[in-house]
C-alpha cells in the first residue's frame, strides 16, 4: 500500500533552482506589500476625505478584496483584464492581484488604527497652524502606521503564501510555479513540495522575525 | 488685539454662547471662570477657529476668524493654545514635538527650530528631558512640553483651556508657576482656569461666565473681593468652601 521510495538527492540538487524562484517570490511579495500599503494610505485618505464618491470607491475596494477569493482577483487581473483585450504578464497579473488584496485588507486595519488615535490629536496639530494634510502625514499618518505594524506583518506573510496563487495564471518563476515545473520533470512530488513547504516555512519565520526587530528599532516609545 | 463681538454659538438646541463681547489688548492677562457647562472652554476653541460661530464675529489684530477668506493656518501662528488634556504627539521626542509645526509649518532648518525649541523648553524646565518620549514624562512635565510646543510657533497671544484641571494636585503648582512667568513676561493670555488663588494672582482682568452669558467683568479685586452679580458671588462663594 505505501509504496514509495524518499529520493531527496533529487529534490535537493534542484534547490539551487527553487532559491531563484524564492527571490522572485519575494520581489512580489515585497513589491505587492510595498504599493498595497501606498494604495491603502491613498483609500484610507479617502474615505476620510467626507467626498462621497471617493470614499465610495475606498469602501468598494476593501469589500471586494476582503470578500472574494484572492484566486478570483488574481484571474481578474490577467484573465479579466484579458478579454478586454489587456494582456499582462503573468508576473503583473499576480502583482496586481496581491496589490490589489494587500490594499484592502490593509486600508480596513488602518480604520482601526486610526480609531485608536484620539481626535484631539488632530485638534492639536491644526491648532498648531498645521493644515489638514499636514496634520495627517505628521501626526495621523506614523502612529495609524506604528499600531497596524503588527497587522502588516500578517498581510506580509499572507502575500507571500500568495504568490503560489500565480501558478494558475502561468507564473512559473517563483518558488511555487518552479516547483511545479520541476515537479512535471521529475514526478518526485512529495520531496519538492515538501521542500518547496520548508522554504516558505523558513521565509516566512524570518520576515516576522526581522518584523519584530524593525518594530523594536523603530517604535522605542 | 482680540475683539469678541456678540458671539453666539450653539451645539445642536443648546445654545453656548449667548452674545459674549469681550476686548483683549496686547499685553493683558485676562481669566474666565465659571461653572462647567458655561461657554468659557468653547469661547476659547472659537477664538482660534477650531470651532465656528453662528453669529457675531472675533477678530484678531483686525482680522475676522472665522470669515471665509481667512486664513486660520496662518491665523493660528498668532494664537497658540494649550488644552487640558496636553495631547502630546506620542511618536515623537520631546525636541521633536517642539520642533515639528516651527519646521512644517514655519518651514525653518532643523537646527534653528532646535535652538529654539531647546530655549523654550529650558524656558519651561525640561531642558534635560530633550531625548524622552512624551509617554515617559508626568502629566505635568506633559503639559510644560505642551506650553513650549505652542510658545515655539512665536505666538502673539495664548490661549490656556482649563491646563491644570487633569493634572495630578502636587503637579498643579509646576505648570502654574510656567503660565506665571509668561505673564510676567508680558505676553498676552486667555486663560480658562479653576485655580482661584492663580487667576487672582496674575489677571489684569477677570470675567465670570455663567450659562453662556459674561456675566461679570472686572479687575481681580473687585471680582473676588465685591461681587456685583448674585451669580458670581454664588460660585466664588462655593469655590471656596
Amino acid at each position: 500500500m505505501f509504496n514509495y521510495t524518499f529520493q531527496w538527492k533529487q529534490a535537493m540538487a534542484r534547490l539551487p533552482q527553487m532559491l531563484d524562484g524564492a527571490v522572485v517570490t519575494m520581489q512580489v511579495a515585497i513589491l505587492s506589500m510595498v504599493l498595497g500599503i501606498l494604495l491603502a494610505i491613498i483609500l484610507t485618505m479617502f474615505r476620510l476625505s467626507g467626498i462621497r464618491i471617493l470614499s465610495a470607491v475606498a469602501k468598494t475596494w476593501v469589500e471586494i478584496a476582503r470578500n472574494t477569493p484572492a484566486l478570483f482577483q488574481i484571474y481578474m487581473a490577467h484573465f479579466g483584464l484579458g478579454s478586454f483585450g489587456l494582456h499582462l504578464s503573468p508576473f503583473l497579473s499576480i502583482l496586481i492581484g496581491i496589490t490589489f488584496n494587500n490594499a484592502g485588507y490593509l486600508t480596513e486595519n488602518f480604520r482601526g488604527a486610526l480609531k485608536a488615535i484620539p481626535d484631539t490629536q488632530t485638534r492639536a496639530a491644526r491648532s498648531l497652524g498645521m493644515g489638514a494634510a499636514g496634520a495627517f502625514r505628521h501626526v495621523v499618518l506614523p502612529q495609524m502606521l506604528r499600531i497596524s505594524f503588527l497587522p502588516m506583518t500578517n498581510q506580509m506573510v499572507w502575500a507571500i503564501l500568495m504568490t503560489s496563487l500565480g501558478v494558475t495564471v502561468g507564473m512559473n518563476t517563483d518558488l511555487y510555479g518552479v516547483t511545479q515545473d520541476l515537479n512535471a520533470l521529475t514526478f518526485r512530488t512529495f520531496e519538492l513540495f515538501a521542500l518547496a513547504a520548508v522554504i516558505f516555512y523558513a521565509i516566512t519565520k524570518i520576515v516576522t522575525l526581522g518584523a519584530r526587530l524593525i518594530a523594536a528599532r523603530l517604535f522605542r516609545y | 488685539m482680540i475683539e469678541i463681538e456678540h458671539v453666539r454659538k450653539s451645539f445642536g438646541q443648546l445654545e453656548v454662547l449667548k452674545g459674549i463681547d469681550l476686548t483683549v489688548s496686547k499685553g493683558e492677562v485676562v481669566t474666565i471662570i465659571g461653572g462647567s457647562g458655561s461657554g468659557k472652554s468653547t469661547l476659547l476653541t472659537c477664538i482660534n477657529g477650531l470651532e465656528p460661530i453662528d453669529s457675531g464675529r472675533i477678530l484678531i489684530d483686525g482680522t475676522e476668524v472665522h470669515a471665509k477668506s481667512t486664513d486660520l493656518n496662518k491665523l493660528r501662528r498668532k494664537v497658540g493654545i494649550v488644552f487640558q488634556q496636553w495631547n502630546a504627539f506620542p511618536h515623537l521626542t520631546v525636541l521633536e514635538n517642539v520642533t515639528l509645526a516651527p519646521r512644517k509649518v514655519l518651514g525653518m532648518a532643523r537646527a534653528e527650530a532646535e535652538e529654539i525649541a531647546v530655549r523654550q523648553l529650558t524656558h519651561v524646565g525640561l531642558g534635560d528631558k530633550l531625548k524622552t518620549y512624551p509617554g515617559r514624562l508626568s502629566g505635568g512635565q506633559q503639559q510644560r512640553m505642551a506650553i513650549a510646543r505652542a510658545l515655539a510657533m512665536s505666538p502673539e497671544y495664548m490661549l490656556f483651556d482649563e491646563v491644570t484641571s487633569a493634572l495630578d494636585p502636587q503637579l498643579v503648582g509646576e505648570v502654574l508657576d510656567t503660565l506665571k512667568m509668561l505673564a510676567q513676561e508680558g505676553m498676552t493670555m486667555i486663560l480658562v482656569t479653576h485655580e482661584m488663588a492663580f487667576a487672582r494672582d496674575v489677571s489684569d482682568r477677570v470675567a465670570f461666565f455663567h450659562q453662556g452669558v459674561m456675566a461679570e467683568i472686572g479687575p481681580p479685586q473687585q471680582i473676588f473681593g465685591d461681587p456685583q452679580h448674585p451669580e458670581t458671588r454664588k460660585f466664588l462663594s462655593s469655590t471656596r468652601q
